[in-house]
This record gives structure tokens, C-alpha cells and sequence, in this order.
């Protein structure tokens, strides 16, 4: 069934949409992260205009991971205070990714930024999080058990001041490296039309080594709202924000989540950090083939302005 | 009074003889003049219909008619890019800009272009995508010799994706000087007015030709939101955040388990 998105300015398969949602949804409900690293590249696959679908999947992602947030405050797996600290790094960063994003569009280098960024981003974390978890499998399996945080080693970033007590993630350390994490995430965020959940989440677990179980409540929380921020923005700044398709994104992801998110929760630890890895590699290297292989047509067409 | 009419009588004898050959006259009428897109367009179709009328004075013909229309979509400007081989990777390395270009173009005729008309007359009439591109300007050298492979590839991608098209047979005569035919707008269609150009030809030659005009907007819901969106987007974009934080909740009350 066809439905004409009023933005996009396109008709698009209401069922493929639905499906995509639902598809996305439960892979986001299973790991905590948005899914919009997915959602955001099978949008511009089925051919919405990058600029609308990475405004769009700012919405969805905010519905995806309010569902996701109140399932985790239920289990008492979220840290609203360390989720706060974020927010506030995550808010500035979103704000200047914003802004990135429509002087880009201006230029017209949007697209190959989003691409390249895309590579360099999911190609190199999913490595490392593949080597990681790879490691992580293997020691479970022989029996040997890893020593979780070594004491007495601390990382340069535990000396700065402003160290704040997170008692529901068993940590004291200054606030200034989460705060950069999370506006990083935030620009990477607005620009890419994604979460970030990918990313913080992996640095949660090893850079600050938060216990695997608050993390993912404490990711979606600041995705939350970090993302209706983003489509905020979005909508006021450069109009990309199509409701239809975030009604119908949202409508597949909600259902998806739940199902996700209970398939999640009977997960281990070592298995759950590989299919993450290995999921967000292989996205990684999907843009990486169109990066480093001839392209079916070397030519390409970007309408730049239209007299109407 | 009586000199004076003679005097305009001789002015349009001249004018008569000067346009030999303009004995037709063309008329052509849209079904639409309208389209209005709404939450289930995936397109539409509109007819033309045509008549030609000969001027007896100018003797009989044995004619056979060929009739070119041309559809064209709102004017824009497209930048071509050409990805090649630098290092391991396949970056955009060389561009043009094309401005005016129409974002639709759709020629039907009732028979093959290069049959009706001669390459000079094709070109001197904008017959068929290849004329309705122009070719840019060489900006900093003489003679930019990868230009027209751009253009190629710009017309070669627009085909692809439906919105330039050529239909022979797309006119339809169903008498000698009846003709009909189906201008077809598909759902990806850019929003704004639209040319319809019917030329009538006769042995290689232009005899006359009609100008129509339709204009695709949206409507009902579709155009509700996108004003909302561009007018009011402190509302729109609050709207929707509420949206998604509202079925986000409402999913988590409808599967709770306890």
C-alpha cells in the first residue's frame, strides 16, 4: 500500500516502511542501542533523501528508546545521574552537529560526509568491539575469567577534577571525559541520523567500565533526549522532519523493541558484545564497498536548488 | 473605411505568403489542468487531445501529420559528479553544474524523433532530452572535453529513475487530423508548473504549434503538513516529538506483562 510522504515529497510502500521499523526496532530493543545506524542508511537505500531521513530517524529513535528507557527504569538498569551528565555533554554536541549538518548541506557535501563518516566510525569501533568480544568468547569458553576492572590502574582521564559518585555504576571519576564523550556523540548524532547508542555503549562498558547491566538503561535515558532535541532542531532549522514516515517508522520500531528487548535480556554477556560488534562492522563495511569499489555508475546527480 | 479593410486583407494575404505552408492551425486541450497530490498518490495520468484545422483557401494535401510533445517539469540546477579512483578510494574527483535543467521531461510523438524532423530542426525545436540539456559553458579552458560525458551520464540517470522519458508511438492519431495522447506523472514528480509543447510537422517541416500548462501541488493533509512544517516549525517539530515520546510510552502500557 502506497502512501505519499508530505516532505520527502515522495510515495513510498507503506509495508516496507512498517517492516524496516519492526526489523530495527527489535535489534534496537535487543541491544539498547537507537538502531538509527541502521535505519538511517535503509532509508537512503530505498531512496529518501539523506537530509529527511536522518532528520526522521531522529524522531523514531526518540519513541524507540522511550520504550526502551521505561522497560530498563522498571528493572532499576538505568543511572539517571551519570544519564544526566551525559545529556548535558550530549545536548551542546547535538546543538553544533546541527549546525555541521545544514552549513554541509549548504555546500553540498553532505552526503560523502555522512558516507565517510559512517566508515570511520562503524568500520574502525566494530573492529575493536569484534577483537574485544572475539578475546572475551574465548576466554569464557576455556573457563578463564577475565578480571573485570584490574585495581589499582586508572586511566590519565581519572585524575581531572570534578569527580562525581555514580553509585548505580560503581564509579568515582571526573565528569570532564563523560561530558566530551557525550557531546561527540551528540554531534556524530545529529549529523549521521543516529543515537550514538552504538558508540556509548561500547564506551561505557570499556573505557569507564560501567557494569554491562546499567548501560544499556543509562544510553537509551540520554538518547532520549538527546533525540527529541535533535528533532527539534531538525524541524525548526532546515524542515527535514517528515511525520508521516516517522509515524510509520515508529509504529514498526515500538512493536520490534519489545520483542527485542525480551530476546535481549536472555543474552550473555560475551555474546551479546559480539553480534553487536559484528552488526556494526558489517554496516561499517557496507559503506566501506562503496567507498573502496567501483561504483555501478561513476556518475552521479544531485539536484542543488529548483525554480518553482 | 473600405481602403482600410482592403489594406488588411493584403497585410494578411502577405502575412500568408510569408508563413508558407501555415495553413494549420492547432488545438489542443488538457484534461487537467491540475494535479493534486494526496496521502495515496503514486502518480497520474493526463490526456491530450488535439485537432488540426486546415485552411481550405490553401487547397487540398494529402498530408500525413506528426505530431512531438513535450512535457517539462519545473526548472532546476543539477550538479553531475564524477567519482574516480584516488588512492584505495572511490571519491567524487570532477564536477558540473548544469543550471535550468527540467526535472521532468516526457516527449511523446507518433513516430521515431529522427524520422519526423532532422537533427538541426530536433535541435532548433528542443526534440528529446538530449536537446532540452544544454551544454554548460567551458568556464576556465577552451574546449572542456569530459562535458559531454556528464551530460550523457545526467540524462542516462534521469531515465532510470523515470523522470525523463521518451513514448513512440505515444501520440495517437485516430483520424487523419484527430490525435490523442497520455502524459503520464509519475509519484516521484517534483512539485511546481509544468510546459506541455505540442508541435505539429509535416514532411520534416514545422507547421504549427500549441503551448498547455499544468501545475502539481499538494493537497488536502499532505499540504496541512508540509505548510506546517515550513510556517510553523516550533509546532511541527514539538508535534512530532511528542508523537514519538507518546507511542514510545504507549508501547511499553500495551505490552506490559504484569
Amino acid at each position: 500500500m502506497q502512501v505519499y510522504l508530505p516532505i520527502a515529497e515522495l510515495p513510498v510502500d507503506m509495508l516496507v516502511i512498517l517492516c524496516m521499523g519492526a526489523a530495527v526496532g527489535f535489534i534496537s530493543g535487543m541491544f539498547g542501542v537507537g538502531g538509527g545506524f541502521l535505519m538511517t542508511p535503509l532509508l537512503i537505500f530505498v531512496g529518501i533523501p539523506p537530509a529527511i531521513a536522518v532528520a526522521t530517524e531522529a524522531a523514531q529513535i526518540a519513541a524507540s528508546s522511550m520504550t526502551g528507557s521505561i522497560a530498563y527504569w522498571r528493572r532499576k538498569a538505568l543511572d539517571v545521574k551519570l544519564g544526566c551528565v551525559l545529556l548535558a555533554g550530549g545536548l551542546l554536541g547535538t546543538v553544533l552537529g546541527v549546525l555541521f549538518f545544514n552549513a554541509m548541506r549548504r555546500i553540498g557535501q553532505l552526503e560523502t560526509v555522512i558516507t565517510l563518516s559512517y566508515v570511520m566510525l562503524l568500520g574502525g569501533l566494530g573492529a575493536l568491539m569484534l577483537v574485544e568480544s572475539l578475546r572475551a568468547v574465548v576466554l569464557a569458553s576455556t573457563g578463564q575469567r577475565r578480571a573485570f576492572r584490574k585495581g589499582g590502574k586508572h586511566g590519565w582521564y581519572e585524575h581531572l577534577p570534578w569527580k562525581m559518585h555514580f553509585h548505580r555504576s560503581k564509579l568515582y571519576i571526573s565528569i570532564i571525559p563523560i561530558l566530551a564523550l557525550a557531546s561527540f556523540i551528540g554531534f556524530a548524532g545529529a549529523v549521521l541520523g543516529i543515537g550514538g547508542g552504538f558508540i556509548l555503549v561500547p564506551a561505557l562498558i570499556y573505557v569507564f567500565r560501567v557494569p554491562t547491566a546499567v548501560v544499556v538503561g543509562t544510553s537509551l535515558f540520554q538518547i532520549l533526549f538527546t533525540m527529541i532535541a535533535a528533532t527539534m532542531l531538525h524541524a525548526t532549522t532546515n524542515h527535514s522532519v517528515d511525520i508521516v514516515l516517522a509515524v510509520l517508522l515508529i509504529v514498526g520500531g515500538v512493536f520490534g523493541a519489545q520483542f527485542g528487548a525480551r530476546a535481549g535480556a536472555n543474552l550473555r554477556g560475551e555474546y551479546f558484545r559480539l553480534l553487536l560488534a559484528v552488526l556494526v562492522f558489517g554496516v561499517g563495511l557496507r559503506f566501506a564497498v562503496d567507498l573502496f569499489t567501483r561504483p555501478p555508475d561513476v556518475y552521479g546527480a544531485t539536484e542543488t536548488e529548483t525554480f518553482r | 473605411m473600405k481602403g482600410c479593410a482592403l489594406k488588411l486583407l493584403a497585410a494578411a494575404a502577405g502575412l500568408l505568403a510569408a508563413g508558407a505552408g501555415r495553413s494549420e492551425t492547432l488545438m489542443t486541450s488538457l484534461s487537467s489542468d491540475h494535479i493534486a497530490i494526496t496521502s495515496n498518490f503514486t502518480g497520474a495520468d493526463l490526456a491530450l487531445f488535439g485537432a488540426v484545422e486546415r485552411d481550405p483557401a490553401s487547397g487540398p494535401r494529402a498530408i500525413n501529420y506528426d505530431v512531438v510533445v513535450t512535457v517539462r517539469g519545473p526548472r532546476g540546477a543539477v550538479t553531475v559528479r564524477e567519482k574516480k579512483r584516488i588512492g584505495p578510494f572511490w571519491i567524487n574527483a570532477d564536477q558540473r553544474k548544469y543550471i535550468a535543467i527540467p526535472s521532468f521531461i516526457e516527449v511523446l510523438a507518433n513516430r521515431p524523433l529522427d524520422e519526423i524532423a532532422s537533427a538541426s530542426l530536433r535541435a532548433e525545436l528542443h526534440f528529446g532530452a538530449e536537446m532540452l540539456v544544454p551544454a554548460q559553458a567551458a568556464k576556465d579552458r577552451l574546449v572542456d572535453e569530459a562535458e559531454p560525458d556528464f551530460r550523457v551520464a545526467l540524462i542516462r540517470l534521469r531515465t532510470r529513475q523515470h523522470l525523463f522519458r521518451e513514448v513512440v508511438p505515444g501520440v495517437q492519431f485516430f483520424d487523419p487530423k484527430l490525435f490523442r495522447a497520455v502524459v503520464h506523472v509519475p509519484g516521484i514528480v517534483p512539485l511546481g508548473p509544468y510546459d506541455v509543447d505540442v508541435a505539429l510537422l509535416a514532411d520534416g517541416a514545422l507547421l504549427a504549434r500549441s503551448t498547455q500548462r499544468f501545475i502539481v501541488t499538494k493537497s488536502g493533509v499532505e499540504a496541512t503538513l508540509a505548510a506546517a512544517a515550513r510556517e510553523r516549525p516550533i509546532l511541527y517539530g514539538l508535534s512530532t516529538a511528542s508523537l514519538a515520546v507518546l507511542i514510545g510510552w504507549l508501547a511499553t502500557v500495551i505490552f506490559r506483562r504484569d
